[in-house]
């Protein structure tokens, strides 16, 4: 049955309407979490708020199990669910200049516009140098494309590169999180901060 | 007897699971994952159409997007980050969080978090688009469908910030 939109159970325009009404849900639960300030964020990298590692975490098993119990209760088809292609140069070497960013602009490109939409000045100028950044990209892309499209795998799931089941990648990434949540309380509490 | 100072913001875990269910309407419904960079990219490519309609005709990468997307601004991504605005703004307005500042240290000047703020701005737009997405639409929304890119990208992301902590912990802490 799902995805409603693959299946044709609503209309192009509808999911719009929802896509802006899923972005609503994103952006009052990143503001309410505390993702509006870039203080709070860059805590992660010095272990005085680990926010940021609970949240993402949490919601990344979250889904990754609402979809797995989906699939097996035959409510959603994961073959027509997109699945991020895997480009291995381009996706470390943007990882990496992206943490360059992070921890230099603290925000990325959500949180940045969840914090402009409270009115924090300091998103505003990270969004102004994000769309520089992308402009880098597009009038410059002869010169990375090479880069862009090297070493490409297709779309392979992690549960197939180890070539274990679906489910038990899923358990073990569910214990990983949980170690590191027991990290994240620890170094809250060896390094203690005032709440911004 | 003191007072105990309430936090102001959701239990972490919490606003994890919400931030987890919204993930999965969004898979659900629309088959794909949340985002934010995609849609600056999107404002980005219109814009050049119609400032500069040859250049986008002729330059490789406006001429392969137009190709794919017939009006860049009608996409998932633009929808749902105008959103986000409004989500965002409502979550503040209830929490009385509303207001113009610079967030800053108090060892820097606003001044120089406005110059830091628009570097990394720069660096993550440009990572953004060679890793195809950021932390919500690669990270995030990758690891949830277990994609490998999206686990390499993550890691790259939160490593390397944790790796250059050190050289920027003035602007923060």
């Amino acid at each position: 049955m799902a995805p409603l939109i693959v299946n044709e159970i609503i209309s192009p325009d509808t999911n719009l309407f929802i896509a802006f009404l899923i972005g609503i849900g994103f952006g009052f639960v990143l503001e309410g979490s505390g993702f509006s300030s870039s203080r709070k964020l860059a805590g992660m990298f010095y272990g005085y708020d680990t926010t940021v590692l609970k949240v993402f975490f949490t919601a990344a098993i979250t889904a990754m199990v609402g979809m797995l119990f989906f699939s097996l209760f035959g409510w959603i088809d994961l073959d027509f669910v997109f699945i991020n292609p895997t480009y291995v140069t381009s996706a470390l070497i943007g990882g990496v200049v992206m943490g360059v960013g992070f921890i230099m602009g603290g925000f990325c490109p959500g949180t940045a516009f969840c914090a402009f939409a409270i009115g924090k000045l300091d998103a505003l100028a990270f969004i102004g140098g994000l769309t520089l950044g992308i402009v880098f990209f597009t009038e410059g892309y002869p010169l990375f494309e090479e880069m862009y499209k090297a070493n490409y795998l297709g779309t392979p799931t992690m549960n197939e590169l180890l070539d274990i089941p679906r489910g038990v990648f899923a358990l073990g990434l569910i214990l990983m999180a949980f170690a590191m949540f027991w990290v994240g309380e620890w170094a809250e509490k060896k390094f203690p901060r005032e709440e911004y | 007897m003191s007072e105990v100072k309430k936090t102001k913001y959701f239990n972490p875990y919490i606003g994890g699971v919400l931030l987890g269910l919204v993930l999965l309407a969004a898979n659900f419904v629309s088959g794909r994952g949340l985002g934010a960079s995609g849609a600056i990219k999107s404002a980005v490519v219109s814009t050049v159409n119609t400032v500069a309609p040859s250049h986008a005709e002729n330059a490789t990468y406006y001429k392969e997007y137009n190709e794919t997307h017939p009006n860049p601004m009608k996409s998932w991504l633009v929808f749902q980050l105008l959103g986000v605005l409004v989500g965002g703004f409502l979550s503040g307005a209830l929490a009385k969080r509303l207001k113009f500042k610079v967030e800053h240290s108090p060892k820097i000047s606003s001044k120089r978090r406005i110059i830091f703020a628009i570097l990394g701005g720069m660096f993550f737009g440009f990572g953004s688009q060679l890793g195809r997405g950021c932390t919500s639409g690669s990270a995030l929304s990758g690891m949830a469908v277990l994609s490998v890119g999206g686990f390499l990208t993550m890691a790259a992301i939160f490593g390397t910030a944790f790796m250059l902590a050190y050289f920027f912990r003035k602007n923060w802490i």
